[in-house]
């Protein structure tokens, strides 16, 4: 199920003594929408992306992913949450290494039953998800999948991510800056790739980058520094 | 727990080098822990096989613990002897059914040369109720025939009929030695696992004929007697080392313990021996307590070692499991992995350690057998043995939750990005 989001009055610090990182008054996604957040480091990307996922909890204001309050549920609930409705897609090294190809990118299905039982829906099952999404990434199985995925060049590794993130259809996918790490024709080739699929599935992105170039690429644009009254010196990346 | 079972094997595949070092630590240190526990329970058990069926033992009054070791196991020597007399005396005891005089204080070529009569062939008996068999002649029939017993037989190549000479004394090699009335061996004894092996029997008048023209420690060279002139003599011994008693009733064990003990002729002592092998064998205990804690510590070694890889595994495994929070996995799936790969770590350990300790057995058990007369079958673990085991495995658990806290609290400080 295609997921919103909804931020209201979310204010969080580390410590009580220390400054405010993240207020936010108001941040929303509707549910299908792919918006491009940019925000420098030191904006409180990081932070914002922890409490969306669940691993962190605002000291106040409301976190909503759909019709779910994440700052109502206990912290097991938000783990199990994060497992079954989000994907994630981080800058580089977002793979287990000792996991083969496949295994990395059928991983959420391992931990969720509720995105194993939609990649059985859908292709038949969760090996057979992962392998159709990692052929739909560009990925030549039959020449890759013996290979240890670190001998995987870091754009071949970004896209197994991003089918990882995509298996089992969870519904919204964060990104956070996945294209930093590649050259230019690597990143036209993964965001392509991405696109067509978050398409296809009718997936929320929340993509969050400082690469501008990439806004309007885009429904909409929404600078973190707008939206963020925290404090910015303070911030940690 | 579905997901953490299929992760930690192939996780600890990937750190093979390491993981099969820490492997390999704890199976040293498991062969090492089943190793002392099956030689000590073995020998134990040979220990209190080494002398059954008798009531009491009887020797000059000294302790019971020599007593029983110069008697039974014919390591040093007697304080005094009994006379003939108060042997004959004591052994017309009614309650007493039979008796087998020991008469110790010679050699052959380090092995202990026993003197007695027919009745120990008859009465003597090891392991529960085994008695003496022979694997080849006869007992003792003439007063210069020796029975040997198997390891005598076996060091010394002897085959019935061969002629034995027997030392003066029990040094490893005596000075003066009875050359002159050399012994023909009529029996050699099947193996028992006891001192019997190591002992050369004769008859009591072999044991007065070899002395009959000594004084004092060293032949009398005015007055030789030839083995054929010694034959005509009266050799009916005038002392006897200790003799062994065995009861009509065992009820009757401590009365007849106690006439013996208050003979007024001269001073004896009778001891039971099941009382004083246990005595004997808490001495012993000490070292073998001191050895069984050893293999305890070098196990705890061997399982710290583990538990070390894991720990200086933590940091470079930090973007690991920030990844496996960012697909779902809780902070008990993150404990429960590095609780998981150190059971394993273990669990291959102490399988590793059972091989290896069978292997060793296999190898060693010729040579337990030839050079300390320890026979240690090769049969299933015991059920200490697998309880020692499953401690290990345990212990490996315990151990894993030290890095499985470290993990857990960098994984919650971390959440699903590692900053740098």
């Amino acid at each position: 199920m295609v997921q919103s989001v909804d931020l209201t009055d979310v204010k969080f610090q580390w410590r009580a003594d220390q400054p405010v990182i993240l207020d936010i008054p108001t941040f929303s996604v509707a549910a299908g929408e792919r918006i491009f957040v940019s925000g420098a480091s030191g904006s409180g990307k990081t932070t914002l992306l922890n409490l969306l996922g669940g691993v962190a909890l605002p000291q106040t204001g409301s976190v909503a992913v759909g019709d779910r309050r994440l700052d109502q549920l206990s912290s097991s609930a938000r783990d199990i949450f994060r497992a079954d409705h989000i994907g994630f897609i981080f800058q580089s090294f977002n793979l287990v290494p000792y996991l083969s190809l496949v295994e990395n990118a059928l991983l959420p299905c391992w931990f969720s039953d509720i995105r194993a039982g939609r990649a059985l829906e859908r292709s038949g099952g969760v090996e057979e998800d992962a392998r159709r999404l990692l052929a739909r990434m560009g990925l030549d199985m039959d020449e890759l999948s013996g290979r240890p995925v670190m001998d995987l060049s870091i754009g071949q590794q970004q896209r197994v991510a991003a089918a990882r993130a995509l298996v089992g259809n969870p519904g919204l996918v964060i990104a956070d800056e996945p294209t930093s790490s590649l050259d230019e024709d690597a990143r036209t080739m993964f965001l392509d790739l991405l696109f067509g699929e978050i398409e296809a599935d009718a997936q929320t992105l929340i993509f969050v980058s400082h690469d501008r170039r990439l806004e309007p690429l885009f429904d909409r644009h929404v600078a973190l520094s707008d939206v963020n009254r925290g404090s910015r010196d303070m911030i940690a990346s | 727990m579905m997901p953490i079972l299929r992760l930690a094997p192939k996780s600890l595949a990937s750190r093979r080098v390491t993981v099969s070092f820490s492997i390999f630590a704890i199976a040293v240190s498991v062969m090492l822990l089943l190793g002392v526990e099956r030689i000590r329970t073995e020998a134990r058990a040979s220990f209190s096989n080494t002398i059954s069926g008798t009531d009491l033992v009887v020797g000059a009054r000294s302790g019971s613990v020599p007593l029983l070791l110069y008697s039974v196991f014919r390591i040093g020597n007697a304080t005094n002897n009994i006379s003939w007399n108060s042997y004959r005396t004591l052994a017309a005891n009614p309650r007493i059914a039979w008796t087998i005089p020991f008469s110790l204080g010679d050699s052959h070529r380090g092995f202990r040369v026993l003197g007695t009569n027919a009745d120990y062939f008859e009465h003597f008996r090891y392991a529960r109720s085994r008695s003496l068999k022979m694997a080849a002649g006869r007992p003792f029939d003439d007063v210069f025939d020796a029975v040997l017993g198997a390891e005598v037989a076996a060091a010394l190549g002897y085959a019935v009929g061969d002629r034995v000479v027997i030392d003066h004394g029990v040094g490893s090699i005596g000075f003066a030695s009875h050359k002159d009335k050399p012994f023909r061996v009529s029996g050699i004894l099947a193996h028992t696992g006891t001192p019997v092996d190591r002992t050369v029997h004769v008859s009591l008048e072999g044991i007065e004929a070899i002395h009959i023209d000594w004084r004092g420690g060293a032949p009398d060279a005015g007055a030789r007697i030839d083995a054929e002139r010694v034959r005509q003599m009266n050799l009916q011994p005038r002392a006897i080392t200790a003799f062994l008693v065995g009861l009509k009733s065992r009820f009757a064990t401590f009365s007849v313990q106690r006439k013996i003990n208050q003979f007024r002729a001269e001073p004896l002592l009778a001891i039971l021996p099941g009382v004083a092998l246990h005595e004997l064998w808490s001495l012993m205990g000490t070292a073998e307590n001191a050895l069984a804690f050893i293999s305890y510590f070098v196990v705890a070694a061997g399982i710290i070692g583990m538990a070390t890889m894991l720990m200086s595994s933590l940091n470079e495994r930090r973007r690991e499991m920030a990844i496996l929070r960012s697909v779902g996995a809780r902070p008990v799936h993150i404990f429960s992995l590095f609780i998981l790969e150190a059971i394993f770590v273990s669990g291959l350990g102490a399988l590793a350690g059972l091989t290896l300790f069978y292997v060793g057995l296999v190898a060693a058990q010729p040579a337990l057998e030839a050079q300390y007369g320890l026979f240690v079958a090769i049969g299933w673990p015991t059920s200490t043995e697998g309880i020692y085991l499953i401690a290990v495995v345990l212990a490996g658990g315990l151990a894993g939750i030290i890095p499985a806290v470290g993990a857990l609290r960098r994984s919650l400080a971390d959440g699903m990005v590692v900053r740098n």
